[in-house]
Order: structure tokens, then sequence, then C-alpha cells
């Protein structure tokens, strides 16, 4: 049996409802990331396992135990905001060791379990700083070991990052994947930031408009989209209108040229579909037993790592990413250029 | 807040300092003739006596004289004990409106009846209370005629130290209010959710992490409400006729007519007041500095 | 290291009667607190408007607003009281908005110094500074240490005591004027909205005009209304300088006279929530405040 288990969480305010049948079952130990833009209701499912938002119908349990409606303060789920809501008044210590101090634990083991858990968070000299002397950074760190100082059954963590500056958001989350991996901690992430998702998650669940679009692995949301929605919202998506020569053979028209792909193509001949594919799997180039397409360089944007290239094929616009390298020649704006993609490289969804 | 790097360009650089200077010399100059010039003679005469010689004695004298030192402890009680009533009171009328779970229509009707309340003091405010709790006040014909209870049968008057309380109270407690609204909105929620989803109780939260941010506050208004009540002088001689013998109203004596036979002693009195101001002002203003070191 | 623990044992479940009186249902100590302060509020208000409408023996009528608007004194004191007080604003903005102004531009080193003489009206309470104001402006004023006169004695003429109390109502409004005004400033970023219509040309009476003035006029009307309030209420400036304004009006009316003083205090109230409506209106909600008298 699964540790945490939502069945059917609804919860509607007013008119409208902000989440709509939520199903998850996660084993302990994963991190599942909730991943969808503002109002998709991914905080306000993460607030109801935290006792903050009562479910409106359905059913919370956690190890076995149903704490739908238990107070907040009895679940025993750790929770890191995304304002990090460190209490001022009091020490970094004293913050990590408030959970303990109103659980009337012994004093000496407080101090054992703060000094554990500043080791875990990397801060053992700050203890006795105050929150207003700390980064931003530092204070989300403070959040989560204050989070973890009860040992909760489940830890989650509403944008914790959202706050913070770039360059330390990507040394935060892996810090943060690192000790939930060495804790072993059922983890709840939820985030905007489909980088941070795919990064940091076993599985991520996919929300829009208070619904679940899909449950998956990284690899699996990303390559393996199961809506329009899903396949948009995570990474860059190439979508081509194209018209169905032949769906027993996979052959797809485009633009006067066609080609073929490898994905079932479930319309008949002559409907619409759009072609959904990755500007990664593009490449300029002919290359045997790949497709080929022709269009003209709209735009070249140098990212670095990636050679972004933006092109006209027919009436759709496509990009195309290709990684760097010293001896590449930049296309230059205006260029005919032929680029190519292996069959099974792009997926075929229904035009909506 | 950390200082910024560099500093903000100005818009025109002045050829000397000394021009920049200029723009504020009106302002400078209506604050010399009538605000420090006017401090500064009590302040001197405070320490002259009657042939122009320099003493302690009058500032001595402070400490000495019973009527005096009588009119200070009795400014200083109604002072404190309108501004701990009044801030209580004041501070839970706020909590009601803001945290409190009140319909959020009510705040604002709150907020302008304390602006009006607390602009209210003086004569007309005398005047509603002898119409309230006045030998033929209203509340007082109504505890007579429906509880069948006299107050004046007691020994309470409202020309006395309780119903002059009473009195300041109806600029107190708003004034609170006004300072606390914005306090109480400071709190964030997330720092009750914190402590709940760590295993804290309302009333745990309430002691361990809301009130000890909050005290720099409550505190701090706390002092300005006493400084309030201490300066105070319409509406005690509306309603007492300065039978309540206050600081205040001891000074207004003596500007009258030399009351005191001793000109000094009359400006030490208002400096000993303006000192108690003083200090109460320094109290709020460092307090106020924690506040926002903390609610950043 | 492992972090799970034992499951907490379960927690009695609330009834459902207990929990329709939980905080977040019903707030019964907070709706107590609010009818206290109403009650408070209100019963002062309500037993004067009560009292003013008894003046015609058992019956309600305004005759006691009749008598009190007729009175001729009334319209003199009130008008003067009116007329001080338009002054009184002018001057203060006249003295507060290109000092404000000016520290937020080119002086940002007298900001400290000029908040601190904004507190000072805080410490020095009216009855002070009449005291201190009557000490010196009875004699003349002479440069320090010299026989050479600047100033006649201000308060053995006409003009001269007008002109001491409208600076002394200046002073009890200018820690309310000056806030007001500061904040509006800062509000609107009147340096960056100088420097914009500089590049663009305007000299600076066009920038003082056009640019300036016209944004921070909530904070004008705010920042007059609260002084308005304070000059027509005042009473110890006016008395101890002997200047019939309304304020001594209203309480000599008190001594002689029962139902007009109640009727004139419940129109105070009137015009009094009115301004603060208004205030509150133009602001946003945040409420102001004049302390004491």
């Amino acid at each position: 049996m699964a540790f945490l288990s939502i069945q059917h969480a609804t919860k509607t305010f007013a008119q409208s409802s902000a989440v709509e049948d939520f199903n998850l079952e996660i084993e302990k130990g994963e991190l599942v990331s909730f991943l969808g833009p503002s109002g998709c209701g991914k905080t306000t499912t993460l607030r109801m396992v935290a006792g903050f938002e009562v479910p409106t119908s359905g059913r919370i349990e956690l190890d076995g135990v149903n704490i739908t409606t238990r107070a907040p303060n009895q679940r025993n789920v750790g929770m890191v905001f995304q304002a990090y809501a460190l209490f001022p008044n009091m020490t970094v210590a004293d913050n990590v060791g408030f959970g303990l101090m109103v659980g009337k634990k012994p004093k000496d083991e407080i101090q054992k379990r703060t000094a554990e858990m500043l080791g875990l968070i990397r801060m053992p000299q700050l203890g006795d700083r105050y929150p207003y002397q700390l980064s931003g950074g530092q204070q989300q760190r403070v959040a989560l070991a204050r989070a973890l100082a009860i040992q909760p059954q489940v830890l989650l963590l509403d944008e914790p990052l959202s706050a913070l500056d770039a360059k330390i958001r990507v040394d935060l989350r892996s810090e943060i994947r690192r000790i939930q991996q060495t804790l072993g901690i059922t983890t709840i992430y939820v985030t905007h930031d489909q980088e941070e998702a795919l990064s940091i998650s076993d599985r991520i669940v996919v929300m829009s408009a208070g619904r679940m679009e899909q449950v998956g692995t990284p690899f699996e949301i990303y390559n393996f989209p199961k809506t329009a929605f899903v396949a948009s919202f995570v990474g860059t998506l190439n979508q081509l209108r194209c018209t169905v020569v032949d769906a027993g053979q996979g052959k797809l028209s485009f633009d006067g040229q066609t080609f073929v792909a490898t994905a079932p193509i479930r319309a008949a001949n002559g409907a619409s579909v759009v072609a959904a594919l990755r500007p990664e799997e593009l490449h300029f180039g002919k290359f045997d037993g790949e497709n080929q397409l022709t269009g003209k360089v709209e735009a070249v944007t140098f990212l670095g790592g990636i050679v972004r290239v933006r092109m006209v094929l027919g009436q759709s616009l496509i990009t195309l990413d290709a990684l760097n390298e010293r001896k590449l020649t930049l296309p230059k704006v205006g260029d005919m250029q032929m680029v190519s993609f292996p069959p099974h490289a792009c997926w075929v969804m229904a035009e909506n | 807040m950390a200082p910024s790097a560099v500093a903000a360009p100005r818009v025109k650089r002045p050829a000397s300092g000394l021009r920049a200077w200029l723009g504020v010399v009106p302002f400078f100059l209506f604050a010399i003739l009538f605000l420090i010039l006017p401090s500064v003679k009590l302040f001197v005469g405070a320490f002259a006596d009657n042939e122009g010689q320099f003493t302690f004695k009058n500032v001595l004298q402070l400490f000495t004289e019973p009527s005096i030192l009588n009119a200070y402890w009795l400014s200083i009680r109604i002072s404190a004990v309108t501004a701990i009533g009044g801030g209580i009171f004041g501070f839970l009328l706020a909590y009601s409106v803001t945290i409190g779970g009140l319909p959020k229509s009510l705040r604002p009707m709150l907020i302008t009846f304390s602006g009006v309340a607390s602009n209210f003091a003086g004569v007309p405010l005398a005047f509603a209370f002898v119409a309230t709790l006045g030998r033929t006040g209203f509340v007082t014909a109504l505890l007579k005629n429906v509880f069948h209870f006299s107050i004046y049968d007691t020994a309470f008057s409202l020309y006395s130290f309780v119903g002059l309380s009473l009195t300041y109270m109806y600029f107190q407690f708003p004034l609170m209010v006004l300072i606390m609204a914005p306090a109480l909105d400071g709190l964030k929620r997330e720092w009750r959710e914190a402590a709940e989803n760590l295993g804290a109780s309302r009333t745990q939260y309430w002691l361990r992490v809301a009130l000890p941010v909050l005290l720099p506050s409550i505190l701090g208004s706390m002092i300005l409400l006493f400084g309030n009540a201490f300066g105070a002088y319409a509406t005690a001689y509306a309603l007492t006729g300065g039978a309540l013998p206050i600081v205040t109203i001891q000074i207004g004596a003596q500007i009258r007519g030399d009351v005191l036979h001793n000109v000094g002693l009359g400006y030490a009195m208002a400096m000993g007041m303006v000192f108690i101001m003083a200090v109460s002002l320094a109290g709020y203003s460092w307090l106020q500095g924690r506040t926002e070191r903390w609610l950043r | 290291m492992s972090a799970q623990a034992p499951s907490p044992p379960a927690p009695r479940e609330r009834s459902r009667v207990a929990r329709i009186f939980t905080r977040r249902a019903f707030p019964l100590w907070s709706w107590l607190w609010f009818i206290l302060g109403a009650l408070y509020f209100i019963l002062p208000l309500y037993a004067t408007l009560d009292f003013s409408l008894r003046m015609e023996r058992d019956t309600i009528g305004l005759k006691a607003y009749g008598a009190a608007f007729a009175d001729p004194e009334f319209a003199r004191t009130f008008g003067y009281s009116v007329l001080l007080a338009i002054v009184t604003i002018l001057v203060s903005i006249l003295l507060v908005v290109p000092t404000a102004y000016w520290i937020r531009l080119r002086l940002p080193e007298a900001r400290r110094i000029v908040e601190f003489i904004t507190l000072l009206p805080f410490v020095i309470p009216a009855i002070i500074l009449v005291f201190g104001m009557i000490r010196i402006y009875s004699s003349p004023v002479n440069l320090p240490f010299t026989d050479i006169r600047l100033l006649a004695p201000l308060t053995t003429s006409k003009l001269g005591t007008n002109a001491l109390i409208v600076a002394g109502y200046i002073v009890l409004g200018l820690p309310y004027m000056y806030r007001s005004v500061d904040t509006g400033m800062r509000t609107v970023d009147v340096r960056t909205l100088t420097e914009a219509a500089q590049s663009l040309g305007a000299n600076w009476y066009t920038i003082m005009a056009r640019v300036v003035l016209p944004n921070v006029r909530t904070a004008l009307l705010s920042g007059a209304l609260l002084t308005f309030a304070i000059v027509v209420g005042e009473v110890v400036l006016a008395s101890y300088l002997g200047l019939p304004t309304f304020g001594p009006y209203l309480f000599l009316l008190g001594q002689h006279r029962a139902y007009e003083p109640a009727a004139l205090t419940f129109t105070t109230f009137l015009l009094t929530w009115a301004a603060m409506g208004i205030i509150q209106l133009v602001t946003g909600g945040q409420g102001q405040v004049a302390g004491a008298h």
C-alpha cells in the first residue's frame, strides 16, 4: 500500500473549484513534484495534505491513517513555505528547535537534534543568528531544517525557491534533493519551474486548472506527454500542422513536404493533425533514414551551450536546438537550410 | 535594509554646499521663531530665580513641593491608566477586525471611526460625556430607570479621576487601533501556519511568536498613548473646570496669573512635562525601530 | 539516518457543536470586542444627539440647532476660526511643500533634523507652546545681548496676536502636514518625475506647478483636512491669547446654556466624521490621527 494516498480530493471555493478529483499514491521515500502554472491548484492540493485546507470531498491517508480532517498541528508533516516564514523573534537555533520545544521534548534532546539539523544544512556556526541577519538562501535552509527537526512523515515544500536568485536556486535545489535522499523522506514539492521539477523529482504531476494532466517520471513527462498542455508546458515544443497522407504507414504531409512518423496516428487519412517535435531532435544536414524538411532561417540566438535557431517552415515557425561546438558555423538569417529528424522523434496529437 | 552601494544622483550639484541649505531656511526660521525659542525661553527660565540669577532651586522644588508632586503623580496615574486600558482595549479591537475573523467590511468602518474619535478630543468630548454620564446623562438615566442602579449614589462622579479617565479613553483606544491595525497586518499568515505545522496550538503560537513579535509595537504605542494623555488640557479643563489638579491645568493656572509666586517654578513645571514627553517619544521611537527590524 | 517517526496517536475529534464556535466558524470574542467598542463610540454621540433634540419640552425637535446657528456669536467665531484655518493651511503648504521637496532632491542631509523638528510638537503640547510664546512675544524681541529691537511685542497688537496664533496652529499641525506630504512625495517618487520633466525642458515653476503639486494633491488634502479639524476645535492657544475663535465660544456656551452646546457638539462630530471620511476615501484606508487636546 502506498505511504501517502490522496483519493478523489476536491476543493471548491464559492463558485469555482480549485482542485478537482485529484488522485495520487506516493511511495515512501519518493519525491513527487506538483508542476503547473499559477492557479492550477498545486498549492491548494499541498495545503490539503498539510491540513490548512479541508477537502470539500475526498480522502487523504498517511501510512494507513485517515488524516483528511485532522488539524494541521496534529499531522506530523513538515512544511517549508515560499516566504520562509522563520519566526523573526527567535534565533536560528530556536527556530529549528521550535517543533521539539512545542512537543515538550527534553532540553538536551532539543539541543542535540538542533545541532544535527544545522549540520545537515551545512550551517553549524549560525545557530545564534537572527533571521534578519541571514540571506534568502540561508533562511530557506533554516526553514528546511526546522521542518525536518520534528522527524515528519512527509515533507511538503511550497515553491521554496521562487523568492531566490537564479544561481542560488540551482544550488539549493540539488541540496534539497541530496538531503531528501539521505533521509529517505517522502516529499511533495510544488513548483511552476519545469527545470526544477525535472531535475529533482522521482515523479512529476503536471496540473492545469485544478485537474491532473499527467503523472510520470521526468523522462516520461518530457518525451511522452499525454496532452497538448503537458507537451507545451514542459520544455519547448514544435508543433507542425500537417495532413495525414497514410495513417497505416505513418506518412504525413506538411507544406508540400512529406515525412514519416513511427508514432501511432489515430486519425483518418486526410485529417488535420499536429505533429509535435522537440527542438533538440532536429539537426542541420542530410542523414540516412531520417526525415528531411527545408526552411528559411529567421533568427539565431546563441545561448552559450545551446544554439537556438528559429526557422520558417511553410506556415509554421519551428525551433531547432543545436549543441554548441567551437567548429560550428552559425547559420545566417535568411539562409535556406535543410533540417532532419528521425521518424521516432515526433508524435502526433489531434488538432485542438 | 542594505545600504545602496551607489548614492542616488542629485538633481543638480550646487556650487557650494552652503547654497543647498538656503532652501530650508524658511522652515528653520519658522521652527526657531515659533518652536525652539519658546521652548528655550521656558528652559532657561526654569533655571533663573526672581532676580535673574542662575539656580537649581526651581527644578529641585519640583521634587519637594507637595502640590507639584501631587500634580505630576496625578497626571502620571491618569496617563498610565488610560494608556494601559486604552492600549489593551484598542489592541483587542484591532485584533478583532484584522485576524479576528470578522467580516472584512467592518474594518474601514472601525478605522474611520477611530480617526474621528481620536480627533474628537477637547471641549466637544467633554460635553458629550457630560451628556452621557453626567448627573442627568443618558447612561446614568438608563441605569437608574432600567436597572435601578444609580451610579451617583456610589462614589462615582464624572468630574473625578475615574470620570476623566473614562473620557480620555475615548481618544486613547482609537489611537491604539490606528497604530495596531497595520502592525497586526504585518503578522505574516505563514508564521501561524508554520507554527501549527510544527505542532503548536493557537495559544502556543500567540505566546511564543505573535506576541513577542508584536510586543515592541504594543509597548511603543502604549508609551505614545501615555504621552498623549499627559499633554491633554482642553478635555480636562472643559470637563472638570480645573478641579482635578493635573500638571497641564496647573501650568494653565500659572500662565493666567503667578499662582506659584515664582515664575521660574512655572517654567520648571513646564520643563518637567516636556522632559516626560521627550522620554516617552524616545521610548516610542526606539521600540518602533525594533519593530521595523523584525517585520521587514 | 531515518527521519520517519511512529505516527502520533489520533486526537479527539471535536464535536460538531464545539467546532462551530472555533475561531474560523464564529469568532465569538472578536464580536464581543467589536460590539463593546461600537457601544463605547456610539453611546456618547447618541447621548449628545438625544439631549440636543430635547430643547423643546416633551418633543423631539431641532430647536437647539436653530438657536445655536442663529446666534450671531456663533457665526462670528466659527467664521473667524474657518478663516484662521484657511490661512494656516495655506501658509503650512507654502512652508512644508517646498521644504519637503528640497530635502528630497537636494539636501538629504537635512532630513533627519527636519524630521526631528516635526516630532517636536508631540513633545511640546499646546499648553506649553502657548506658555513659551506668550512669555517671549509679550515683550519686544531683541537681538541677543544687544538692545537692537527686532520685533515689537506681538501680543499687544491685533495683527501680532493673529500672526502668533496662526504660527501656533502651524506648529500643531506640522507633524501631520509634513509627514503626509513627505509620504506622498516618496510614493510618487518626485525625484524621478522632476528629472523626467527637466529632460523634457521644463523650468522650476512649471515643475512645481504642473508636476509636483498635482501629484501630492491627495497628501495635501489629507493634511489640510486634519489641520482644519485641529484649528476649528482648538481651545488652548485661542483662550490664552485672548482671541474669539470657535473653541472658547463653545466652552463659554457650555457654561451658560445646555441644549445649544449639545447641538454644536453633535455638529462638530458630523463635520469631523465628514473630514475623516474624505481622508479615508482619498488615502485609501489609512486613518489619520491628531492626538489629544
